[in-house]
């Protein structure tokens, strides 16, 4: 499960990155989506990945029972999935702004801040 | 469990909250804004002296034990950070006044202002690695809002690199810290700094300290990274523009003290001889970028990136002395260059551009503004006896101390060059005649009355430079304090777990 996981981390990195190389800003707000779920999926799979066992502890028991899974890590994916998407609002409430100012959905349209 | 250290992190979230209460009323919010950025001072200068005193500040979030809860640490340099955070605050407070009209009032400044604040100071107290993350993003939020305030459209050009180039390093970040996570199960930096000396897989290690070296590098706008910086940082309003300069970077840079001097300290002949490399490169190609610039904000901003550089390079030669200097540069710089960014405004608001080849014969109309240029413009470029010049010897004394002589080269040839960029600013816009075509007739700007508020900041800042000149031995004293801390990392560890858990660790191990 482990393997094929990173595969699927891996290979979500990989199309962030083509789809952030394009010249299209809609395909710019697809890559950060893949980029922010890449992460999250890596923290996920980082933890270890345990099925069926619960992190809870019975009554009366100081420890959970044998191997469990681990909640922080969940716990650290519901947040970055909270901040990761409320930032990607506001990228694509920008792009869509950047878009009428600009009027072009192209990358090569707005050099005027470079130099 | 102390208090004090949360108070200038729950201050401006407490002040910001009340200014979108307020929201209506832009008279209250001016004055939440200066009297709150005040308070925010005074705290963090009355937590610097306790730290000073202490050592080490701790506070347990919810009285959970170490390892398992939230903590905020302050260690001297988080307490001069937060220090810097605090003058920084009030002087572009104070500058908003007349700076921020109405128009970007009613867009929520002072809410997003206050908001930033706390960002950046959650994030130089942090003593948890994934909160420095959600720290960066609160920060980095209010800093997206307070850049495309007034939606013109080099903003909105300048943004999407911003906002962009900052969510791919976010991203980086938070791969990192879950391959950290995944290595040594922890997430608190003094738990992970005991458990990663034990970690037998120093290849994976150094990837880890790699990626963290990009993502922080992105932030910090170091030598590959930087586009994104020139990009979007001459676009907003000036009083947002010297806030990002002062202290935005600075929390990219603060991030890489941290993680490198206390996690990430196993293989520093690998790590530390890359930033070495960065730190050089990024010294060069921000002065050089600022020398090809013609535009009063784009030469700052390149030179944000080339003062970086020398930052950088106190950390790469990891001598206690070097990392004095890398501090003592950090408090210089921030208060610097947030004082030239708030100067360029003013002469936009006297002239009506920022462009040198339309500026001109200031000195002869306001004679006064021409010295307060000087004294931060010169700091900047290192002459004795401004802040800059001290900043500058420590850090390349110390280079010479380890005999590496490029990268003392390097510096010395780029605070030349960073006197030759502040020459041409001085030459073009204070000295000469002023041009015919102008951008708007001289003295034909604002009412005078409504400037008002513009000149404390950059006197008190200016003066603070030339205090710091005059009197440097108490903020040298501070820098050294702050890098005997960050080199005996046992401290911060101790401070952190307490001694007992550090040795009932070590003796489950055994």
């Amino acid at each position: 499960m482990e393997v094929v996981m990173a595969v699927t981390v891996g290979f979500l990195y990989a199309a962030a990155l083509y789809m952030m190389l394009r010249r299209s800003i809609v395909k710019l707000v697809i890559g950060l989506v893949l980029l922010s779920n890449a992460a999250n999926l890596l923290i996920f799979t980082a933890a270890g990945m345990v099925r069926g066992a619960p992190p809870l502890i019975y009554p009366g028991e100081l420890l959970p029972p044998g191997v469990s899974a681990d909640p922080l890590a969940q716990a650290l994916i519901l947040t970055a999935i909270v901040i990761g998407f409320g930032v990607l609002a506001f990228a694509v409430v920008l792009i869509h702004r950047a878009y009428e100012v600009v009027g072009a959905d192209d990358m090569d349209q707005m050099k005027d801040t470079d130099t | 469990m102390d208090a004090l250290v949360a108070l200038p992190v729950i201050l401006p979230l407490l002040i910001g909250a009340l200014s979108l209460a307020l929201w209506r009323s832009h008279a209250a919010q001016k004055l939440l804004g200066v009297f709150g950025t005040l308070a925010l001072l005074a705290v963090s200068v009355h937590l610097l002296f306790e730290t000073w005193e202490h050592d080490h500040l701790v506070m347990h979030m919810g009285s959970w034990q170490a390892p398992f809860g939230i903590v905020l640490v302050s260690d001297m340099l988080s307490a001069i950070m937060v220090v810097l955070t605090g003058i920084i605050g009030l002087a572009t407070a104070i500058y908003s006044l007349s700076d921020i009209g109405s128009r970007h009032e009613r867009f929520g400044y002072y809410p997003l202002f206050h908001l930033l604040l706390a960002g950046v100071n959650g994030a130089f107290l942090t003593g948890d690695i994934f909160n420095l993350y959600v720290w960066f993003e609160v920060m980095l939020v209010a800093s997206f809002a307070l850049l495309i305030l007034g939606g013109e459209r080099a903003q909105m050009e300048g943004a999407i690199k911003y906002v962009t180039l900052n969510l791919v390093s976010s991203m980086l970040f938070l791969t990192a810290i879950g391959l950290l996570y995944g290595l040594t199960g922890t997430l608190n930096m003094a738990d992970i700094a005991v458990r990663l000396g034990e970690v037998e897989d120093t290849g994976l290690v150094t990837v880890i300290a790699m990626l963290f070296m990009v993502s922080f590098g992105i932030k910090a706008a170091a030598f590959p990274f930087f586009f994104w910086l020139p990009a979007s940082y001459h676009t907003p309003k000036v009083a947002v523009s010297a806030l990002f300069a002062g202290m935005l970077t600075k929390v990219g840079v603060y991030a890489l003290f941290r993680v490198f001097t206390l996690i990430f300290n196993q293989d520093v002949d690998y790590t530390h001889e890359i930033l070495l490399w960065i730190a050089m490169l990024t010294m060069l190609t921000g002065v050089l970028g600022a020398a090809a610039q013609f535009e009063f904000r784009r030469i700052l901003s390149f030179h944000i990136i080339s003062q970086i550089g020398y930052m950088i390079l106190g950390l790469a030669l990891f001598t206690p002395l070097a990392i004095v200097g890398g501090v003592f540069y950090i408090m210089h710089h921030i208060i610097v260059k947030a004082n030239l960014f708030l100067i360029s405004g003013l002469t936009y608001q006297l002239k009506g551009s920022h462009e040198l080849k339309e500026l001109g014969g200031l000195y002869r109309s306001h004679p006064m503004l021409g010295v307060l240029f000087m004294v931060p413009a010169l700091s900047l470029a290192g002459l004795p006896p401004l802040s800059g010049f001290f900043a500058k010897f420590i850090i390349i004394r110390a280079g010479i101390e380890v005999e590496a002589w490029l990268a003392v080269t390097v510096a010395l040839v780029v605070g030349l060059l960073t006197l030759y960029s502040m020459v041409k600013i001085w030459n073009e816009v204070f000295w000469k005649a002023q041009p015919e075509p102008a951008g708007r007739a001289a003295g034909s700007g604002a009412p005078a009355g409504s400037l008002f508020w513009m000149w404390p900041p950059i006197v008190g800042l200016a003066l603070m430079t030339v205090m710091i000149g005059l009197y440097g031995q108490p903020i040298f004293e501070m820098a050294e304090l702050s890098a005997e801390q960050l080199l005996d990392t046992s401290r911060y560890i101790d401070a952190v777990l307490g001694a007992d858990y550090v040795e009932s660790l070590q003796e489950m191990r055994r």
